[in-house]
C-alpha cells in the first residue's frame, strides 16, 4: 500500500478546486438568495393573467428582491391564477392593503411581481392574501384599448358638442 | 465487401461491443464492493485521471470562455443586447460546452492514458501473472481506473465551467467594455441551480461512459504492441461518439 | 531460506507421488486439436521438463494445469483436486499453492522491486508490516537481490527481472514453481544463475519444480524427469540419457538440434524448379 503524500495532497487539491468551482458558480451567477438567513412567510394573490410568470421568479417592492414566487396554480373555483410567495422574514412591514402587479423587467425581460406599499396599519404575515392585484398586461387587450381610445375620441368630441346643446333645438 | 456489406458489419460489431461492454461492466460491479476497501488505490487512479488533467482542462477552458466572449458579442451586437452575453454565454458553457468540451478532452488525455496502460499490463502478462497469483485484476486495477475517471469528469467540468465563465468576463468586460454590473447580474437572473445540475449530471453520464470505455478497451487489448496502440485509438473515438450521441439525448430529455 | 553460501542438500527424500496427473487430456482451439490424448504425471518434489518444438503448445498445457482453460475432455489433478471442475474460489485457493514464473518476468511496472514482492502478501494476508519487510527481504536475499530492493522494474536487466520474479512467486511458499521458459534469451551468465535457483529452490526447499523451455542444454544438467510434447501427445518421457538415445526420429531431431527431420526445414511450397523457371503465377 504506497501511501504517496504528494498523490495525496494533489488529489485532495483537485476535488477541492472541484468543490470550490461548484460553490463559486452557484453563489456567484444563479439568483439563489434567501437560501438561510432568517427564514419567509407565505403570501397569496389570485390574478386574471399572470402572463409569463413563472415560479422563481422574483418578487419585489421598490426594485428590490424581498422574496421568491415559489409555486403556481389554476383554481377551478374562481378561475383565476393563485400565485403563492415566499417573503423574507426580514421583510415583515408589508401593509395588509398593498397591491401586487405582474411587471417586465427590462424590454425582453422576464416577469416578476412588484408590490407596491399602501397604508393600512396591519401588515402582511404567513398564510395572508394581498387583495389589490393587477394583472399581467396582455399584448392584445392593450392594442384594442389604445384601438378603442382613438375611436372613441374622434366620437367622444362630436358626442361632447352635441350633449349640451341637446336642450337647444338645433 | 460492398458498401452495404460494410455498413451491416459496423453495425454488427457496434453492436456486439456494446454488448461486450455491458457485460464487461457487470463483472467490474460485482468487484465493486471489495475495491472500496482500497481506497488508497482510488485515490492513486483519481490522480491519475483529474489532477493530471488539471492543466490542459484549465487552459482549454479559459480558451473556450475566452472565444465565446469574442464570438458571444459579435453575435449580440447585431441585435443590441450585448448586455446580455453574460447570461448567453454563461448558459452555454454550463448546459453544452462545459461537458462535451470536458469530456472529449478528458478521453484524449486520461481515456488514452487508462487504455493503454491497461493494454500494455495485458501486453506484458501482468494481468496474467496477477490472476496466477490469485488476485483478480478487475478488482485490483480495472476497478479503481474506472472509479478515479468517474470521480474525476464531473469535477473536470464544473472547473472547465467557473474558468470558461472567467474566460468570457476577461473579454466582454476587459476587452470589449460590456458593463460589468449588467453582465453579472443579468446572468445571475437567467441561470438556475437546475441548470448547473443539468451541467454536471451530464459530466457524471460522459464520466461514466468514457471511463468505462478506456479500461475496457485497455483489458481486452490484443497483447501486442499494435494492439494496445488500436485499443487506444478505439477508445478515442467510441468515447468520442458517445459523449455526443448521449449529450443530445441528455439535452432532450432535461431540456 | 539457503543462504548464498551455505551448501545444498545433495540428496532428496524419496518421492511420494505425483503433484500434478494429467490424464487422457483433449483441447482444441478454433477447430484446431492442441492435445489430443496427452497423458503425464509431475511427481512430488522433482523437477519435470516439458520440452517441444515450438507451437505444440506448452504453454497452453500451463493454462490447462493452472485453471486458466479448461480441457475439452480428460482430467487435471492437482493434489488429487480435479482443477477443471473447481470455482473460481476454490481456483483461486488452487493457485495460492503455485508459484508461476513468466518468461519476462511480468513484474507490475509501476511498483518498484519490494513492493512486487511483497504483493502477494499484501494482498492474501494480514501481515504487519514489519514481518512483510522481514519476509520480502530474505525472498530477495535468496534471489540475491536483496540491493536492489528500491529500483523499478524499468531498471532492471532481463535476468534479474527473472530474479525478482522468482522471488516474487516464491512469496507465499508455493508447493509447486512452474517456469515457463526461464532461460530464453539470457546471457550466459544470468542463465547459470537462473539454473543455480531453479535447482536450489528444488533440493533445498523440496518445491515440487515444472520448467517448460526449450533449452535442451540447461535442462539436462537440471530436470530429473522430462516429456517432449509433439504432435498433441507425449512423444517420449524419461531421464535425459533416455532420451538422448531414443528411437522417435521427432525426439531424436529436437534432443540433437537437427535442422531437418520430422519437422521439416523447408516450409510446404509448390516445386522449385516449376515456380522459377515455369509459368508466372
Amino acid at each position: 500500500m504506497r501511501s504517496n503524500r504528494a498523490v495525496e495532497f494533489s488529489t485532495g487539491l483537485f476535488v477541492l478546486l472541484g468543490f470550490a468551482s461548484l460553490f463559486f458558480l452557484v453563489t456567484q451567477i444563479t439568483n439563489r438568495e434567501l437560501s438561510t438567513n432568517g427564514g419567509s412567510y407565505g403570501v397569496q394573490a389570485q390574478f386574471e393573467n399572470i402572463g409569463t410568470l413563472k415560479v422563481g421568479a422574483a418578487v419585489s417592492m421598490a426594485g428590490v428582491t424581498i422574496g421568491r414566487v415559489e409555486s403556481i396554480r389554476f383554481d377551478q373555483t374562481v378561475y383565476k391564477a393563485v400565485v403563492d410567495m415566499r417573503i423574507s422574514s426580514s421583510f415583515n412591514r408589508i401593509p395588509q392593503d398593498s397591491d401586487a402587479s405582474i411587471m417586465t423587467a427590462g424590454l425582453l425581460g422576464g416577469q416578476y411581481v412588484g408590490i407596491t406599499a399602501g397604508g393600512a396599519e396591519e401588515y402582511l404575515k404567513e398564510g395572508s392574501r394581498i387583495e389589490f392585484v393587477q394583472d399581467a398586461l396582455v399584448l392584445e387587450n392593450l392594442i384594442n384599448q389604445l384601438a378603442a381610445s382613438f375611436s372613441g375620441r374622434s366620437g367622444e368630441s362630436g358626442k361632447n358638442d352635441e350633449a349640451p346643446k341637446s336642450e337647444e333645438s338645433k | 465487401m460492398s458498401l452495404f456489406a460494410e455498413l451491416l458489419e459496423s453495425s454488427r460489431n457496434f453492436v456486439s461491443t456494446m454488448g461486450a461492454v455491458t457485460l464487461f461492466f457487470g463483472r467490474t460491479m460485482v468487484q465493486l464492493p471489495a475495491a472500496l476497501t482500497r481506497p488508497g488505490l482510488i485515490i492513486e487512479q483519481v490522480h491519475n485521471a483529474g489532477a493530471l488533467s488539471l492543466v490542459i482542462i484549465m487552459t482549454c477552458g479559459l480558451f473556450v470562455g475566452g472565444v465565446l466572449g469574442l464570438t458571444g458579442y459579435d453575435l449580440l451586437l447585431r441585435f443590441g443586447s450585448e448586455d446580455a452575453l453574460g447570461t448567453a454565454a454563461a448558459l452555454a458553457l454550463i448546459k453544452q460546452l462545459g461537458p462535451v468540451v470536458t469530456a472529449l478532452l478528458f478521453a484524449g488525455r486520461a481515456g488514452t492514458a487508462l487504455a493503454s496502460e491497461i493494454g500494455l499490463m495485458r501486453a506484458t502478462d501482468q494481468l496474467t501473472a496477477m490472476e496466477m497469483m490469485a488476485v483478480d485484476p478487475i478488482r485490483r486495477v480495472v476497478v479503481p481506473r474506472f472509479l478515479g475517471g468517474l470521480i474525476s469528469l464531473p469535477l473536470l467540468t464544473i472547473i472547465f465551467i467557473a474558468i470558461g465563465i472567467f474566460g468570457v468576463q476577461v473579454v466582454g468586460v476587459q476587452q470589449f467594455g460590456v458593463d460589468p454590473a449588467s453582465f453579472w447580474s443579468q446572468m445571475r437572473a437567467a441561470v438556475e441551480v437546475s441548470d448547473i445540475m443539468e451541467g454536471v449530471i451530464k459530466g457524471t453520464v460522459f464520466g461514466f461512459a468514457c471511463s468505462l470505455i478506456a479500461v475496457y478497451e485497455g483489458y481486452n487489448a490484443i497483447p501486442t504492441a499494435e494492439g494496445v496502440g488500436r485499443a487506444t485509438t478505439r477508445t478515442v473515438v467510441i468515447s468520442a461518439v458517445l459523449v455526443l450521441i448521449f449529450n443530445y439525448m441528455l439535452t432532450a430529455v432535461m431540456l | 531460506m539457503p543462504h548464498s553460501t551455505a551448501a545444498v542438500p545433495t540428496t532428496r527424500p524419496a518421492v511420494t507421488d505425483n503433484l500434478v496427473e494429467i490424464r487422457d487430456v483433449h483441447y482444441s482451439v478454433g477447430g484446431r486439436a492442441i492435445f489430443s490424448g496427452l497423458t503425464l504425471s509431475i511427481p512430488r518434489g522433482r523437477i519435470t521438463a516439458i520440452m517441444g518444438p515450438s507451437g505444440t503448445g506448452k504453454t497452453t498445457l500451463l493454462r490447462l494445469i493452472t485453471g486458466q482453460s479448461k480441457p475439452d475432455s480428460g482430467q487435471i489433478l492437482f493434489d488429487g483436486l480435479e482443477v477443471s471442475t473447481l470455482k473460481l474460489r476454490e481456483l483461486y485457493e488452487l493457485r495460492r499453492r503455485m508459484g508461476m514464473l513468466f518468461q519476462n518476468g511480468a513484474l507490475l511496472t509501476d511498483m518498484d522491486v519490494f513492493e512486487n514482492v511483497a504483493f502477494p502478501l499484501r494482498e492474501h494476508t494480514k501481515l504487519p508490516e514489519s514481518l512483510i519487510r522481514n519476509v520480502v527481504l530474505t525472498k530477495l536475499q535468496a534471489v540475491g537481490l536483496r540491493g536492489a530492493a528500491e529500483l523499478m522494474p524499468a531498471e532492471l536487466s532481463g535476468g534479474m527481472a527473472r530474479r525478482v520474479a522468482l522471488a516474487r512467486s516464491m512469496a507465499m511458499d508455493p508447493d509447486m514453481l512452474i517456469y515457463d521458459e526461464p532461460f530464453t534469451g539470457l546471457d550466459p551468465i544470468s542463465m547459470g544463475m537462473i539454473v543455480r535457483l531453479v535447482r536450489q529452490m528444488n533440493y533445498a526447499l523440496g518445491i515440487t519444480s515444472l520448467v517448460v523451455s526449450h533449452d535442451v542444454e540447461e535442462l539436462s544438467i537440471l530436470a530429473d524427469t522430462s516429456y517432449i510434447i509433439s504432435g498433441g501427445k507425449v512423444a517420449a518421457a524419461g531421464t535425459f540419457v533416455e532420451l538422448k538415445d531414443h528411437d522417435s526420429e521427432i525426439v531424436n531431431q529436437f534432443i540433437n538440434g537437427l535442422a531437418d527431420g520430422p519437422v521439416p526445414f523447408h516450409y510446404p511450397a509448390p516445386d522449385y524448379y516449376q515456380q522459377l523457371l515455369g509459368e508466372p503465377q
